[in-house]
C-alpha cells in the first residue's frame, strides 16, 4: 500500500524544472536574436557601433532593395550551383563505396582504415582548409601546378583561381571532398539496419550483387538519403568559411554565397546591418520551408501510431458507451 | 564463397575487386596528400618550396619558420587557449543541459511534453547566421563583444543533441531504475546526477567529441565578436595567415597551417572509433 502511495507522487514538475535551462538559453540566445534581427530588417540601421533605429517609412525597403541587388542574386545562384556540384558527385560516390563496403559477397579489406581515412577532412578546421587549397593551387607556382607540369598536363602553370568556373569547381570539390566520408558512413548504418532476411531471401533466389544493390538496398535508403538532401541543403545555405577565405567570394563574386554575403554586408565597407538583416530573413525564411520538410521526416512514427491507437480505442469505448446507453 | 562462383566469372571478379582497392587507395591519398604536403613545406623555406612545392620528405627550416611568427598577429598559442576554454566549456554546458532537458522529455509526464518535443523538432536547424545581426547588436548593447559568454552560453539549447539524447534515454534508460531510486529516498536531482547521468555515457562522450570539435572549428560567430587580438580563436589566426605579411613566407604559413590543424589530427586519430560510431549512430533516427 506505501508503495502505491509512493507512486501517486506528482513528477510532473521536475519535467518544467528541468526544462527551464534550455528553454531559457534558447529564448534569450536564439529567438530573441532572431526577432531582433526580423525587426532590424525594417529600419535604417547601418554604421560601425551604431545601436540605434528607426523604422523605416516604407518598412520594406530593404528587403525590395536586397532582392534587387545584383550580388545577392549572385550570392543565392552561387549557393545553388556550389551546393549542387558538390551533393551529386557526393551522393553518387557514398552510394557506389556503401555498396562495396557492404557486399557480402566480396569483402573489401582494411574498411575501418578506409573509413578513417574518407571522414578525416570533416573533422579538420574548415577555416584551415580553406587557406590550404589556396596555397596548394598557388600561381605561378604551387603544388597543384607542380604536379600539373609533373604530369605533363600543362606547359605553362595556370591561374587557377582568376576563373570563375574552375574557383566554383574548387570551391565544390573541397565540399564534396569534405563531406562524401560522412555521408558514406550514414548510408552504411541505413544499410545495416535493413532487415537481414531481407538479403537472405534475396541470397536464396540467386539474385546477384547488383539486383540486390538496385531491388533492396537502394529503396530502403529512401529515408535515410532524403534526409541527408536536407541536412545537406540547409547546411549548403549557410555555406561560409571556406568560400569566405578561399577567394573571398571572388573572383567577380562567382563564389560569394548567401553567408558571406550577409557577413560582407554587416561588418565590412558601410555596415549595412538593416541590409543584412533582410537577407538573413530570407535565408531564414528558405532554411524554414527546407527545415519543414526535415520535420516531417523525422517526425515520431510511433508516436504517431500510438496517437492513433489511442484514438482507436476511444473511440472503442465511446462506440461502446453509446452501446450502453441504448 | 563457392557458391557465387557460379554467378560471376573469377576473372571479372578479380578485375572488379582490383579497380575497388584501386578507387579506395586513390581516395585515402587524396585525404592524406594535401595534410602530407602542407606538414613537409612547413620544415623547407621558401627557396626550397619555389623549385618544388611538392615534397615527399622534410626539410631543416622548421624553426627557422616559427622565427617569422615571432612579433606578429598569428600567434598559434594564445589561438589553442582561447579555443580551448571556448570548446571545453562549451561541450560540458551543452551535454549537460541537453542530457537533462532530454531526461526531462522522457521520463516525466507533464502535459506540454509533447508540444515541447514538436517544438524542439521544429528548431532542430535553425543556423546561427540567420540571427547573426540581432545576437551581434544585443552583444553590442550589453557589452559582452570580445567576451567568450556569448560564444559558451547558447550550447546550453542544442536541440539537435536534445534530440539524440532522446532516442538514446528512450532505448537506454528503464524507468525502474528512477523509481526505486525514489523508493530509496534519492530526490529528483540526484537521481538524474548520480544515476541517470552514468548510464547515458556513451552518449555523451560521442556528443561531447562533435560539440568539442564544432566549436573549436567554428569561424562565423567569433570573427563577428572577437576584435581584440588576444582573444582570437585557432580559426581566426588562420584567417590572418591569408595577409599580405606571409606573402613570400612560403614555409611559415604551411607551418601555421598545420600547427592548427595538429591537435586535431592527434584528437582524431585518438578516437577515430569512436568519431566513426558515432556518425553512424546520429543517422539513426529512423
Amino acid at each position: 500500500m506505501g508503495r502505491k502511495k509512493i507512486k501517486s507522487v506528482s513528477y510532473a514538475k521536475y519535467g518544467y524544472i528541468f526544462s527551464i535551462p534550455f528553454v531559457l538559453a534558447f529564448l534569450v540566445f536564439t529567438a530573441y536574436p532572431i526577432f531582433y534581427t526580423a525587426i532590424i530588417g525594417f529600419t535604417d540601421l547601418k554604421g560601425l557601433g551604431k545601436t540605434d533605429f528607426m523604422i523605416m517609412d516604407n518598412p520594406f525597403q530593404n528587403f525590395q532593395q536586397i532582392l534587387k541587388t545584383p550580388s545577392f542574386q549572385k550570392s543565392l545562384i552561387n549557393t545553388v550551383i556550389i551546393w549542387t556540384c558538390n551533393f551529386i558527385p557526393q551522393l553518387l560516390l557514398a552510394l557506389l563505396l556503401t555498396a562495396w563496403f557492404t557486399n557480402q559477397r566480396q569483402k573489401i579489406k582494411g574498411q575501418g582504415a578506409f573509413k578513417v581515412l574518407f571522414y578525416m577532412p570533416n573533422i579538420i578546421t574548415a577555416a584551415t582548409i580553406a587557406i590550404l587549397f589556396n596555397v596548394l593551387f598557388g600561381y605561378p607556382m604551387g603544388p597543384i601546378n607542380d604536379l600539373f607540369k609533373l604530369l605533363g598536363l600543362a606547359d605553362m602553370p595556370i591561374n587557377f583561381l582568376i576563373n570563375k568556373w574552375t574557383a566554383r569547381g574548387i570551391v565544390s570539390f573541397i565540399q564534396f571532398w569534405m563531406w562524401y566520408g560522412q555521408t558514406m558512413i550514414v548510408l552504411i548504418a541505413g544499410v545495416l539496419g535493413i532487415n537481414p532476411t531481407l538479403f537472405e531471401a534475396a541470397e536464396i533466389d540467386g539474385a546477384t550483387s547488383r539486383q540486390v544493390f538496385f531491388y533492396i538496398t537502394l529503396p530502403s535508403l529512401r529515408t535515410i538519403m532524403l534526409f541527408t538532401l536536407v541536412t545537406s541543403l540547409i547546411g549548403g545555405m549557410q555555406m561560409f568559411d571556406i568560400p569566405k577565405l578561399f577567394l573571398n567570394g571572388g573572383p567577380d563574386n562567382s563564389t560569394l554565397t548567401v553567408s558571406v554575403f550577409i557577413f560582407n554586408q554587416a561588418f565590412s565597407g558601410s555596415y549595412m546591418y538593416n541590409r543584412a538583416s533582410a537577407a538573413s530573413m530570407i535565408m531564414f525564411l528558405i532554411i524554414a520551408v527546407l527545415s519543414a520538410i526535415l520535420f516531417y521526416i523525422l517526425r515520431d512514427k510511433d508516436a504517431a501510431k500510438m496517437k492513433k491507437e489511442l484514438k482507436k480505442i476511444k473511440k472503442a469505448q465511446k462506440a461502446a458507451a453509446r452501446g450502453a446507453g441504448a | 564463397m563457392k557458391k557465387t562462383l557460379k554467378h560471376e566469372p573469377i576473372a571479372g571478379r578479380t578485375i572488379t575487386r582490383v579497380i575497388k582497392y584501386i578507387v579506395c587507395i586513390t581516395l585515402a591519398i587524396l585525404s592524406i596528400m594535401p595534410f602530407w604536403i602542407m606538414l613537409m613545406n612547413a620544415t623547407r623555406n621558401t627557396y626550397e618550396i619555389q623549385q618544388s612545392s611538392i615534397s615527399l620528405v622534410p626539410s631543416s627550416y622548421l624553426l627557422n619558420n616559427f622565427k617569422v611568427f615571432e612579433g606578429k598577429s598569428f600567434n598559434p598559442l594564445v589561438g589553442f587557449k582561447n579555443s580551448f576554454i571556448i570548446a571545453a566549456s562549451s561541450t560540458l554546458l551543452n551535454v549537460y543541459f541537453s542530457s537533462l532537458t532530454a531526461y526531462a522529455l522522457v521520463v516525466y509526464h507533464w502535459k506540454l511534453r509533447q508540444p515541447f518535443f514538436t517544438f524542439i523538432m521544429a528548431v532542430l536547424m535553425v543556423p546561427a547566421q540567420v540571427s547573426s545581426i540581432g545576437f551581434y547588436q544585443f552583444m553590442y548593447r550589453i557589452g559582452w563583444t570580445n567576451s567568450f559568454l556569448p560564444l559558451v552560453l547558447p550550447a546550453m539549447a542544442a536541440p539537435a543533441v536534445v534530440f539524440f539524447m532522446r532516442q538514446y534515454l528512450l532505448g537506454a534508460l528503464s524507468i525502474d531504475i528512477v523509481n526505486s531510486a525514489r523508493i530509496d529516498g534519492a530526490n529528483e536531482f540526484y537521481t538524474f546526477n548520480r544515476i541517470v547521468l552514468p548510464i547515458m555515457k556513451p552518449a555523451i562522450a560521442t556528443q561531447a567529441i562533435f560539440s568539442f570539435v564544432g566549436s573549436w572549428n567554428n569561424l562565423f560567430m567569433p570573427l563577428i565578436l572577437l576584435t581584440d587580438k588576444k582573444n582570437y580563436t585557432m580559426p581566426i589566426m588562420v584567417s590572418l595567415l591569408r595577409g599580405d605579411i606571409y606573402r613570400t613566407e612560403f614555409g611559415a604559413v604551411y607551418l601555421g597551417l598545420s600547427l592548427t590543424v595538429l591537435p586535431l589530427f592527434i584528437v582524431y586519430f585518438a578516437l577515430s572509433k569512436y568519431i566513426i560510431a558515432g556518425v553512424a549512430l546520429g543517422s539513426m533516427k529512423e
